[in-house]
């Protein structure tokens, strides 16, 4: 509840890194910037940030951060990822020669599905659990083409699925991090509360 | 819903805050463009020549083929990025048509208009554009740019100018914070800048935009000062291709960037890099091939 702290880790690869961690310190929480798979350790849960998920993808792997992730995932520890972190996070990519992700969460993801730069917009979105729509900004945003069926639709955009949850995982297409919004991160701190409280 | 909205002001300088912390690299050709995307790079900028080259050729340097910036959006799936001449407002406009993710009015290339820069607002794409200091860096910004890049002095393998025009900008951002606001329109004059950025920027405590750094980066240890300077990313211009090995000088110049602080990772990164771009002092450099001093 109010009061809590919880030590959120942020894939420090490359991206909007700095604009989750000050979101965090708002609300009273200490972002942890994760360079290497030790500090991952002191973390309860773990955001990956946008970015661009090819650049992101091959800093992980050089530096042994690919299996420590699946090893925190498979700890039920929360992991919030939006735009490139929702495609880092998924099981698959679809149209894509050299798929990168974790496979880790049940989904078939299109990057940069709503097209390039040009195309990138903002939009006010219907969220499940939300009363009132979240402004959200799309930016050469991935959409989930296809999710398994314990995959929790949150939000679709023209018939494309943006916003999901499975278990611990959280996923958005779009970047709350760039919005003064902090809907989509308090329902990712419920969810790092939800595990604490139940260890 | 259809309240889409395309080409806000959030939605550009949002586009380079993804690029964060990441490298930006110069690419001729479509080979190039899959050599840096391979290597971790974060755009690529597609264009006629790396500025070494266009330096040694002399001449006027325009706007690529718009067949190599096709090639190029063909091949990388990461953002491309192209350059127009400095106030080319049809050559923008070529480059918008065609997809391109950032346009980077540069200096690089030579100026189409000696007076005015391109009225960058009414753009969906955004824009990228060089400063020397704050007065530059704000001027631009009032024009629209939706991301800044210190210029250093592109094409040279020298780091001497980057750090002069990063430091300058870093410190008169400090200065301008702890300044007192009745302060400020002084300042304004002085610096040449737009009052109201400058007030953005005292009540932010930083820029309102990303600002990588430029123009002379050549070794993983370039790219890693330029970080611990206070650079948000790093474009590579002809450091990568003009080194003896461009594969391997563009995955260590990636990891130094996000390594920026781990000196023995570096240390590692820079071993048998093989022989980097040859550079150029700047006492031999002619006042009128300072590419630099092209921006109003």
């Amino acid at each position: 509840m109010d009061g809590n702290k919880y030590r959120v880790g942020i894939l420090s690869m490359q991206g909007a890194t700095e604009e989750h961690a000050s979101q965090l310190r708002n609300l009273g929480h200490e972002p942890i910037l994760i360079k290497n798979k030790e500090m991952l350790k002191n973390a309860d849960a773990l955001i990956i940030p946008g970015g661009e998920s090819t650049a992101i993808w091959r800093l992980m792997k050089k530096n042994d951060l690919i299996e420590a992730i699946q090893h925190f995932a498979q700890l039920k520890k929360p992991i919030f990822g939006t735009c490139a972190g929702l495609v880092l996070l998924g099981k698959g990519q679809v149209e894509t020669e050299h798929p990168v992700n974790l496979g880790l969460m049940d989904i078939q993801v299109k990057r940069n599905g709503f097209g390039r730069q040009k195309d990138s917009f903002e939009a006010n979105l219907d969220v499940k659990g939300m009363k009132e729509a979240y402004p959200a900004v799309f930016i050469r945003a991935p959409y989930i083409e296809s999710a398994g069926e314990h995959v929790d639709v949150l939000a679709a955009y023209e018939g494309k699925i943006v916003a999901a949850r499975e278990d611990n995982l959280l996923v958005a297409a779009f970047h709350p991090e760039l919005t003064d919004d902090n809907r989509f991160l308090e329902l990712f701190l419920s969810m790092v509360e939800e595990k604490v409280i139940a260890v | 819903m259809t309240d889409r909205v395309t080409g806000t002001e959030r939605v550009k300088r949002g586009m380079a805050q993804m690029q964060k912390g990441g490298v930006i690299m110069d690419v001729v050709n479509k080979e190039q463009a899959k050599i840096a995307e391979e290597a971790g790079a974060v755009a690529v900028m597609a264009l006629e020549k790396v500025p070494s080259d266009i330096r040694a050729a002399g001449g006027v340097a325009r706007m690529a083929d718009v067949s190599i910036v096709e090639e190029v959006m063909e091949a990388v799936s990461i953002p491309v990025m192209a350059k127009v001449r400095i106030g080319h407002i049809v050559e923008a406009r070529i480059l918008e048509s065609l997809g391109v993710d950032y346009i980077d009015e540069s200096e690089v290339l030579t100026p189409a208009d000696d007076l005015f820069h391109l009225d960058k607002k009414p753009f969906t794409v955004p824009f990228v554009c060089g400063c020397r200091d704050l007065g530059e860096a704000a001027r631009r910004i009032g024009e629209g740019a939706s991301m800044l890049r210190t210029k250093g002095e592109p094409g040279t393998g020298n780091i001497v100018e980057a750090v002069r025009h990063l430091r300058e900008v870093q410190s008169q951002v400090r200065r301008i914070v702890h300044m007192n606001e009745d302060e400020l329109m002084t300042e304004a004059k002085n610096l040449g800048a737009p009052f109201e950025i400058l007030l953005q920027i005292k009540e932010a405590g930083r820029l309102p935009v990303v600002n990588f750094a430029a123009g002379g980066v050549a070794t993983p240890a370039d790219a890693a000062l330029m970080m611990e300077l206070g650079a948000d990313g790093v474009f590579v211009g002809s450091g990568i291709f003009k080194s003896k090995n461009p594969e391997k000088f563009a995955r260590s110049i990636v990891e130094a960037t996000t390594y920026y602080q781990d000196y023995q990772k570096i240390g590692e990164l820079s071993k048998d890099l093989g022989e980097a771009m040859k550079g150029i002092d700047m006492k031999t450099l002619r006042p009128e091939d300072r590419m630099q001093d092209r921006s109003f």
